[in-house]
């Protein structure tokens, strides 16, 4: 019977297949996080910033859409790109490709709902003292981004731990290929589901393990921050 | 060659404001020209706040016009104010003040001599790399009258600017004040601190309730004041 001793062998060994599958889900995971950040702070700026017709109503659906469930969003992205898809012409169904949109479109809106209520909040307090400095638009939002850094972390930090943890999305679009579309999350279920225990145990060692270093890195970066910057 | 568009003087013309149903400034006209500085006193609520935010442009009026140098709508590239509570840039003290000297214009080859100039100035040279949120409220209050002072403007407004210092610190303070009103900007300063109106003042407008009850020179004001609300509020006694 597999035992945690085994599953501690092969991180030691450093298995390769074990490797391949931290590397890519790493990829994956950050590639998501990088597109859903460019998406996601200048549309949470965008929101935080304007008044307009409706705005409530965004803030209320862009909060409600950080709850997407991912095998929808799984199902979605495996239409579009499906061959009789409109996006099928790109033929990257069942690709990395695939998995990063997969996830960006979950990631994205917890960035810019997050990002929405960062840069909101600061704008409150700073709003006087960039009037009466006469900071034009383009540089106070520059200014409230970049102010607003360290807790923007916290928000790319949940992004990323809701792409790290996902599997719904990424089965369904990227099909669990071995050696090319499997990662950290498909692989967990599926070993399971095979009785391979300690490949999936050495994965949620990993997986839980790669989080809490993220974790541990961004709120060090956001102590050292405040003690720099105030 | 034409001389450079100045603020001064500076005119409240019939200016009220209304938040709803309330009125927090009625009919008030008020100039502000070069000189000695202008001390605004008046119990809590009575407009001292809201008349500098309008003056400044940050509130457009609800009724009435501002102008400056006879010219309405003027950006504020030429006037500047201190907050009763500053708000600190999530910067060190010397960066606030390159902030401030880059949204005046200021080349950045020139900001950091020149922000090093105006820390002197206030007393602050020693703190450039302190960051400001962590400095004393002394501090953040010098460093925000330096920081209005980065786009070097004709007119500053004061909010209080000593309300929660200590004497030592309000001494600093009361200081830099009057060093830059010998600079020949002109200060436009609200206070509760009859005192200091009459330390700091040249001018004194007392308000209650929005309204403007009395201008006058500060010996005036002090010794012979011309209404009865003004002899009440220099007695000591509550305007209600």
């Amino acid at each position: 019977m597999p035992t945690d001793a085994s599953a501690l062998d092969l991180i030691l060994r450093a298995d390769p297949v074990l490797l391949a599958i931290v590397r890519l889900s790493l990829i994956v995971s950050l590639s998501a996080v990088v597109c859903a950040a460019a998406i996601g702070i200048p549309l949470g700026a965008l929101i935080a910033l304007t008044n307009f017709r409706g705005r409530n109503a965004v803030i209320v659906v862009l909060n409600a859409l950080m709850g997407l469930p991912p095998v929808v969003v799984g199902l979605v992205v495996y239409l579009l790109l499906s061959r009789s898809g409109p996006l099928g012409s790109l033929g990257i169904l069942f690709t990395p490709g695939a998995m990063i949109i997969a996830q960006t479109i979950l990631v994205a809106p917890i960035i810019a709902a997050l990002a929405r209520q960062t840069i909101e909040d600061l704008w409150a307090e700073y709003r006087d003292e960039l009037h009466a400095m006469n900071v034009g638009p383009v540089r106070r939002v520059l200014t409230l981004i970049s102010d607003a850094r360290f807790s923007l972390v916290t928000a790319l930090l949940a992004g990323f731990g809701r792409a790290a943890a996902e599997v719904g999305a990424v089965i369904i679009v990227g099909g669990n290929i071995d050696g090319f579309t499997r990662v950290m999350t498909t692989a967990i279920a599926l070993e399971t589901s095979k009785g391979n225990l300690p490949l999936a145990i050495g994965l949620g060692v990993i997986l839980l393990t790669l989080v809490l270093i993220v974790n541990a890195l961004a709120w060090g970066v956001r102590r050292a921050g405040e003690r720099f910057a105030g | 060659m034409r001389a450079p568009a100045t603020d001064l003087p500076l005119m409240l013309e019939d200016v009220s404001l209304l938040a709803r149903e309330v009125t927090i400034l009625d009919h008030v006209s008020l100039t502000f020209a070069t000189g000695a500085p202008t001390m605004l006193v008046g119990p809590n609520g009575s407009g001292k706040s809201s008349l500098m935010r309008v003056a400044m442009g940050l509130v457009p009026p609800s009724r009435g016009r501002v102008t400056y140098g006879g010219r309405t709508d003027v950006p504020p590239t030429r006037r500047a104010i201190v907050f009763q509570r500053p708000v600190m840039l999530r910067r060190s003290a010397a960066g606030n003040l390159t902030y401030a000297l880059a949204a005046a214009g200021m080349p950045r080859a020139e900001r950091d001599a020149a922000a090093q100039e105006l820390l002197d100035r206030v007393g602050l040279g020693a703190l450039a790399d302190r960051p400001a949120r962590r400095m004393s409220g002394g501090e953040q209050q010098r460093l925000a009258i330096a920081r209005a002072l980065a786009k070097e403007p004709e007119i500053l407004f004061l909010d209080e600017p000593t309300a929660s210092l200590d004497p030592a610190a309000t001494k600093a303070t009361e200081d830099i004040i009057a060093g830059i009103a010998a600079r020949g900007i002109k200060i436009v300063m609200a206070t509760h601190d009859l005192g200091e109106a009459r330390r700091l003042g040249g001018e004194i407008v007392l308000m209650n309730r929005g309204r403007i009850v009395e201008i006058a020179d500060t010996q005036t004001f002090f010794t012979s004041p011309g209404t009865d609300a003004a002899r009440r509020f220099v007695a000591g006694e509550l305007l209600v």
